[in-house]
């Protein structure tokens, strides 16, 4: 599938599908009308060169952007078969279904504990709030490291352990899409080896879109990959968009082979 | 490699570490001078008055007689003062903070804001002396009271504790905001969980910055009280009220040598007032930090 077909709307097999999706900085163009479709419970990873609008792109899927001043989205992104850009949907309701993990690991100044209930106790979690920590952060392949000091201060923690902390975090609000952006980019390569093999564990019960400057790590991870460059107005653009083995291997862009093969100026 | 290197650079290294040792020397000089000033203020004021501190000059109201004379209404009168200063001075201040660096759009109008409020923290206390006198004490007609004073010692600190407030908060990290927010907490969750206790430690430094300037300011207070002869301790806020540096300036100015000497006490005891409120702020920093970290 290449940007040209368009998008099926209201199709249940996706999570998230942009449609004639634009993003500004003020008058400055970062997206240009790009149109893709996540599908559910597989890992989306978006590749391209620095400034090509990945980022841009994956934080208007939970309306991150929404806090930069000047920051302005236009066009459609259906979640759950609804425009989050829509006039009346709280952008609270979003990023609680939508999680995200940063590039930095960015733990609260708090303890391990705290900071997995945060996003529980924020949003009035009715169960076991002991219990809902414990399997956020098995899930997150962290619990055997840490049982012994929930108390302690998440910022003690190793920058791998900090950042599959934060996937926990996320993973306690129990979100049914979760964003990264690069969250391996600051670890070095057994914490990223760690996080690429927790994003395959996790992907059965949650959908992933990763953004990665690693075309390795788009290789090893995900299933669909999106190729953005920039525009000759210096917006981003989606060039190509598909299974992940038949970009890396035979893509239909030459620009496209170009990037994968390092040929890239 | 090495002649190629020698024809190339004259690195006049020598020349380089002189330099460094001769700024290292100034520095230091210009600590010495700093700490020889305080330690001699310090010396000259402890040698002077501590023979006068006794249980006398806390307990007693003043007198003709400056060894029956004691600060106790002007010490009360001080954390009167002091405790009503605080009690409206932090709410306002941070809530003011919090507000121009988490929910003020950042435009002109807000810019300008922002410069006035470094501009009135420059403002002569003299001049919020008058203001208060003006304001509270007349139009409001809270008379010469406590309350009139603590009003007045707030506008002139509320500037410093928006300023060191506003820096704390802009000292949190971006990526604490955005994890917050990104787990669908709303603003005022963000600040009330996130910024502010993060922030804590910072605020806390600027209010009791604010408050030791508050507590040695003189000018404010007999704008508004000037009252030097005061035998009775405050009992609310709208009483009438003296605090320690007006008591001070008030000894001082007389001819007796006695006074001379318990002037200096009285200025060990502003001291000694100072120092509990700052080892209080640190006992507090260090355990709120401590907390937040486990």
């Amino acid at each position: 599938m290449s940007n040209q077909e368009g998008v099926t709307q209201g199709d249940t097999n996706f999570a998230i599908q942009a449609i004639d999706l634009n993003a500004y900085y003020g008058t400055f163009k970062a997206v240009n009308s790009v149109n893709l479709s996540i599908k559910r419970n597989i890992v989306t990873a978006f590749i391209g060169p620095s400034g090509c609008g990945k980022s841009t792109l994956l934080r208007c899927f939970n309306r991150m952007n929404d806090l930069i001043p000047n920051f302005e989205a236009k066009g459609t992104v259906l979640f759950e078969n609804a425009n989050i850009y829509g006039p009346t949907v709280d952008s609270t309701e979003i990023r609680y279904r939508v999680g995200m993990v940063f590039q930095k690991p960015n733990p609260f100044p708090k303890s391990i504990y705290e900071n997995v209930a945060f996003g529980l106790k924020i949003n009035g979690y009715k169960g076991d709030l002991e219990e809902a920590v414990e399997q956020s952060l098995r899930k997150a392949a962290l619990w055997d490291e840490v049982k012994d000091r929930l108390k302690k201060s998440a910022l003690e923690l190793s920058g791998g352990q900090q950042q599959r902390l934060c996937i926990a975090r996320a993973l306690a609000v129990e979100p049914e899409v979760i964003l990264m952006d690069e969250p391996a980019s600051a670890l070095d390569p057994i914490g990223t080896i760690a996080i690429e093999e927790l994003i395959r564990e996790l992907v059965d019960d949650v959908t992933i879109v990763i953004v990665t400057h690693n075309m390795q790590q788009a290789a090893r991870v995900s299933d669909e990959t999106a190729f953005l460059m920039t525009g000759e107005d210096r917006a981003g653009y989606l060039v190509e968009f598909g299974d992940t083995n038949k970009m890396f291997t035979d893509p239909e862009n030459q620009k496209t082979e170009e990037y994968i093969t390092g040929r890239f100026s | 490699m090495q002649t190629h290197n020698k024809q190339k650079f004259d690195r006049r290294i020598n020349n380089r570490k002189t330099t460094g040792v001769v700024l290292n020397v100034i520095l230091i000089i210009t600590l010495v001078i700093a700490l020889t000033g305080l330690i001699a203020l310090l010396a000259e004021v402890l040698i002077k008055g501590l023979p006068w501190v006794s249980k006398n000059l806390i307990v007693n109201y003043p007198s003709r007689h400056p060894e029956q004379a004691g600060l106790l209404a002007a010490l009360m009168g001080t954390v009167w003062v002091m405790a009503c200063t605080a009690t409206i001075s932090i709410p306002i201040g941070v809530g003011a903070a919090v507000y121009l660096e988490e929910y003020a759009p950042k435009n002109w109008f807000t810019k300008l804001i922002e410069v006035n409020i470094s501009n009135l923290a420059g403002v002569p206390s003299i001049v919020y002396g008058l203001l208060g006198l003006a304001l509270f004490v007349q139009i409001l007609a809270l008379g010469r009271s406590v309350l009139a004073g603590a009003l007045t010692m707030s506008l002139l600190i509320l500037p410093i504790i928006i300023l060191t407030s506003r820096e704390a908060i802009k000292s949190i990290p971006t990526t604490y905001r955005e994890a917050a927010f990104a787990l669908g907490a709303t603003r005022w969750e963000v600040v009330s969980n996130v910024i502010l206790p993060s922030a804590f430690p910072g605020i806390l430094t600027g209010t009791i910055l604010a408050m030791s300037r508050a507590i040695g300011e003189s000018a404010p207070m007999i704008a508004i009280s000037a009252l030097v002869y005061l035998t009775f301790v405050p009992s609310g806020p709208m009483d009438r009220f003296t605090v320690l540096p007006i008591q001070i300036f008030n000894w001082v100015s007389r001819p007796q040598e006695g006074f001379r000497g318990i002037a200096a006490g009285g200025i060990v005891i502003l001291l000694a007032v100072l120092f509990i409120m700052n080892a209080v702020a640190v006992y507090l920093r260090i355990k709120y930090q401590r907390r937040s970290n486990e």
